[in-house]
């Protein structure tokens, strides 16, 4: 069965993680093999998920690790982690 | 060896020495520990607390609290899954403390009935990692992210940002795989809404000087 483009929309995130179902798969390919507005649709979100995982886009605040080692030094300076069986 | 194997070869065999050491009583070696995740644990905090300040603060909480409890890290999961759900549940305490803990089921209500059309374009462009470099691209990005529904927003922070696996992620959030796929399928279609016809226009590339008549000034 030919599948639409409503229907590929459907498939989009599933298809860039690459875990559609062999047959879905190739459908929504013989698809994208004609439909243009589908195949940038993907690519744009591709794209976009690529962008989002740069570490540029939210980078830490100035001197983050600086103060989170700095507050972890006046535990570790005084405590040992907990043994099991402790607390919940 | 008796250990299991771990879940991911990036949880190295170092990673588990580490562990034992600081157990050991090494406890410096708690530093080097979670050096490789503070940013992860950052933007999962900042999904959720939505202030700089305030995921700041939750990271710090979790970091002490996973420091106190690493005798009970079982190694069933990765390291960094755990970390993980120390960190979303240390915000969503704090959210609920202040009144302000996501309804889940109203965010649920709006997966069935959503309007999810994509943005279509035929001249799609891919925008180069460079184009990071401009902070004008970075705020695109970040404004989108921050405007998602919480649940949305938490999905994507993992999934997209930290690269956590479908699997990971539910076992971070406690959810079913299933519901991952749909809320992340959700969310990346708004994204690609919101953010596919700005980042058109911003990775376009020079005009060439070859003219096309009367549209060579576009």
């Amino acid at each position: 069965m030919a599948l639409n483009c409503l229907h590929v929309w459907d498939h989009i995130s599933e298809y860039i993680d690459n875990t559609l179902d062999p047959q879905v798969r190739a459908e929504v390919e013989r698809h994208l093999a004609h439909c243009e507005i589908c195949s940038a649709i993907i690519d744009s979100t591709r794209n976009i998920i690529v962008l989002m995982a740069d570490d540029r886009v939210f980078e830490l605040p100035l001197d983050f690790s600086k103060r989170l080692h700095a507050r972890l030094d006046e535990v570790l300076k005084h405590e040992d982690p907990e043994p099991l069986g402790i607390g919940p | 060896m008796t250990n299991p194997a771990p879940a991911d070869p990036r949880q190295t065999a170092s990673e588990q020495e580490l562990i034992a050491s600081i157990l050991a009583g090494q406890r410096d070696n708690f530093h080097l520990l979670i050096r490789p995740y503070e940013g992860q644990l950052y933007r999962t905090a900042l999904a959720l607390m939505k202030n700089e300040t305030e995921a700041e603060d939750v990271v710090q909480d979790a970091v002490l609290k996973a420091y106190r409890k690493l005798a009970s890290f079982r190694g069933d999961s990765k390291f960094s899954t755990w970390l993980i759900a120390i960190t979303l549940n240390e915000a969503r305490a704090r959210l609920r403390k202040d009144g302000r803990a996501t309804l889940d089921s109203l965010d649920a209500q709006r997966e069935d009935n959503g309007d999810f059309t994509p943005a279509t374009l035929t001249d799609w462009r891919e925008v180069p990692l460079a184009a990071l470099e401009r902070q004008e691209i970075r705020d695109l990005i970040q404004r989108a992210v921050a405007g998602l529904p919480d649940t949305y927003r938490e999905i994507v922070t993992l999934r997209d940002l930290e690269e956590l696996s479908v699997n990971e992620t539910a076992a971070a959030l406690g959810i079913s795989i299933a519901l991952v796929k749909v809320r992340l399928h959700r969310a990346r279609m708004m994204l690609q809404k919101k953010l596919a016809p700005h980042l058109k226009l911003a990775g376009k590339k020079e005009p060439k000087t070859r003219t096309f008549g009367r549209l060579s000034w576009l």
